[in-house]
């Protein structure tokens, strides 16, 4: 465990270093208003989870962090950029990349594809450069960043197999190894674990912590209370949009608004 | 019964310039749909303009090369037209918006508003005999051997036609092979995922769209100085409709299966004819069923059937390995 954020423990509490900014975060469904975040930063270089009970907002804020939906009102900046407003795949080329619930890989494509298309340098990706065709020193460059996070993730006997050949759990893994083709400076993670037998649940954890050791920012979204405790520095909660506590995973723990918010005010009270 | 008649007529439509011409316009479309997974149920506008945007520069004197520079061109922008406004939409309202375009295309060159321009229901005839008067072989000479044989007008026609198949086939195979193809998949397998590793999936859908429609406008050029006549009857949405059927048969996504659909289909198709006509000529108790008119029809009958078994015993197509799967599973 790393030491401790020295701040307080409270709602929209400012961080020495923040990579990411929202203010004023708002976003309603009809009637129902799915995010509503006054304030948030998000420490550079961190892991912080983002929990909350189901229909906290979650998702939605990752999609509007991500630019696969737009706000109502408010804005965010990542690196103090501006980012409001801005496409999905702009969001990706600023170096903040998603993953997603339902695990998307490109299953007819193999896996090494499924690396490479992700590549954030690679000249032949645009007509004129496909037409040109001076890209293949940029693909066996890309080839070579591929081979290395793929091993690192355990993927290399499956290089060249589709990825509709893979265990669900390895959809995960070629899931977030895509994702580090963009260099990416955050990465957001929504449920990594959800559906993941037990040791490969273990695997993850320990690739999200490398993802911190090798300097990104890791934002994500997680449900399992045990993964959270062990690799979160930093929790925040989410309930009904809004964001009701947040603080180290052992201080969160306790929190009573945090136990209610999951629990119900009435918890230990007989349904019967 | 003379079966040599009937491989005759299958043979003669397979290298022909029937097929030439719907193998470029599948070409464009594998480009669109087995690639990029766009559902343009409108490909045959592309080749409606490429063929007007033709006759329409000659009857207004231009040459017939500038009118086949006018047809692509004019192709190019159809596809931005009809791209820029319905590319955002999801998959099936951009292919109800497509076959609507399409359709919108036919009827007003059907007009009788525009009929002083494209001759209304009777179209425009005559336009390419500049086309002809290239042809080195003797128009009405015979080539071939027995009863396969076509005329060096036809052969001219045959030459120019797999000439841009060829050119067609290797430009898209190109693309394909580059990142640029690899792209195009991988918003074919998935969008959300393409934009979220930073691509631009707009962007490259209205590239697809717009190469894959002048690929085609070449097929609706080709028919169109073959026939020296265009009208809008030929322009129906079943031509869209053939062109997936011999997409899928060669197998969606796949370098050559355009070109070998289409060979495939033409080769089912006019086979069929001749054979059901020969049938009913010759055969007392199925010239007493079927008239003339009928026994022709068997030929859909027997093609639809054919093509049913192909896709539920090989949905992949005939050159698409079966892990690849059909070109429509995720």
């Amino acid at each position: 465990m790393r030491p401790e954020l020295d701040i307080a423990h409270e709602p929209g509490v400012a961080k020495p270093d923040p990579v990411l900014l929202i203010d004023g975060m708002r976003r309603s469904f009809g009637g129902l208003v799915a995010v509503d975040v006054g304030h948030l930063e998000i420490q550079r270089n961190t892991i912080t989870s983002l929990i909350g009970p189901n229909g906290a907002g979650k998702t939605t804020l990752f999609n509007l962090l991500t630019g696969f939906d737009s706000p109502d009102a408010g804005h965010y900046t990542l690196d103090g950029r501006l980012l409001v407003g801005i496409a999905a795949h702009r969001v990706a080329q600023r170096g903040m990349v998603r993953t997603f619930q339902l695990t998307k890989v490109l299953p007819r494509l193999t896996v090494l594809d499924n690396m490479l298309v992700a590549a954030k340098t690679q000249p032949g990706a645009t007509f004129r450069g496909a037409i040109l065709g001076r890209w293949q020193g940029a693909e066996s460059q890309n080839r070579e960043q591929a081979m290395s996070i793929l091993e690192r993730f355990g993927l290399t006997s499956m290089v060249n197999e589709y990825a509709s050949r893979l265990s669900g759990g390895q959809r995960k893994l070629l899931e977030m190894a895509r994702a580090l083709m963009v260099m990416p400076t955050v990465v957001m993670l929504d449920e990594p674990t959800a559906g993941v037998n037990p040791v490969l649940i273990q695997s993850i954890v320990e690739h999200v912590k490398d993802l911190r050791e090798s300097g990104m920012t890791v934002l994500f979204v997680e449900h399992d209370m045990d993964v959270v405790q062990s690799i979160s520095d930093w929790v925040v909660v989410l309930a009904e949009g809004r964001v009701i506590a947040e603080g180290p995973p052992g201080v969160i723990a306790r929190n009573p608004l945090v136990i209610e918010a999951y629990l119900g005010k009435h918890r230990g009270v007989d349904v019967a | 019964m003379d079966w040599t008649q009937v491989l005759a007529a299958g043979v003669i439509a397979t290298i022909g310039p029937v097929t030439a011409g719907y193998a470029l316009s599948a070409i464009g479309l594998n480009l669109q749909f087995g690639y990029a997974g766009l559902l343009n149920f409108g490909h045959v506008a592309f080749m409606l303009v490429g063929a007007y945007g033709t006759a329409m520069t000659v009857e207004f004197g231009g040459p017939l090369w500038l009118g086949v520079i006018v047809g692509v061109v004019a192709a190019v922008l159809l596809g931005l037209l009809l791209g820029i406004p319905t590319l955002r939409l999801r998959a099936d309202y951009f292919a109800i918006t497509s076959i609507a375009a399409a359709e919108v295309l036919r009827l007003v060159v059907r007009s009788s508003w525009a009929e002083p321009q494209t001759g209304g229901v009777f179209g425009i005839q005559g336009f390419a005999t500049d086309f002809h008067r290239l042809n080195p072989f003797p128009a009405t000479e015979l080539y071939g051997i027995g009863q396969f044989v076509v005329t060096g007008r036809t052969l001219w026609v045959i030459v120019v036609g797999w000439i841009l198949v060829l050119i067609a086939t290797l430009f898209v195979a190109r693309l394909i092979r580059s990142p640029w193809g690899r792209v195009l998949k991988a918003i074919r397998e998935d969008e959300d995922a393409t934009r979220s590793f930073g691509k631009n999936v707009f962007a490259y859908k209205l590239q697809a769209l717009m190469i894959g429609g002048a690929i085609a406008s070449l097929a609706g050029i080709l028919f169109a100085l073959e026939q020296q006549s265009i009208y809008p009857g030929a322009f129906e949405p079943r031509i869209t409709f053939i062109l997936y059927v011999m997409v899928i048969l060669g197998g969606a996504g796949s370098i050559w299966g355009a070109v070998l659909g289409a060979a495939v289909f033409n080769f089912l198709f006019y086979a069929t004819d001749t054979l059901m006509a020969r049938l009913q000529a010759n055969v007392d108790w199925i010239g007493a069923i079927l008239s003339p008119a009928e026994a022709g029809l068997i030929k859909y009958f027997l093609v639809g059937i054919a093509l049913m078994l192909l896709i539920v015993y090989r949905p992949q197509g005939l050159l698409r390995s079966r892990d690849e799967g059909p070109a429509d599973a995720a």
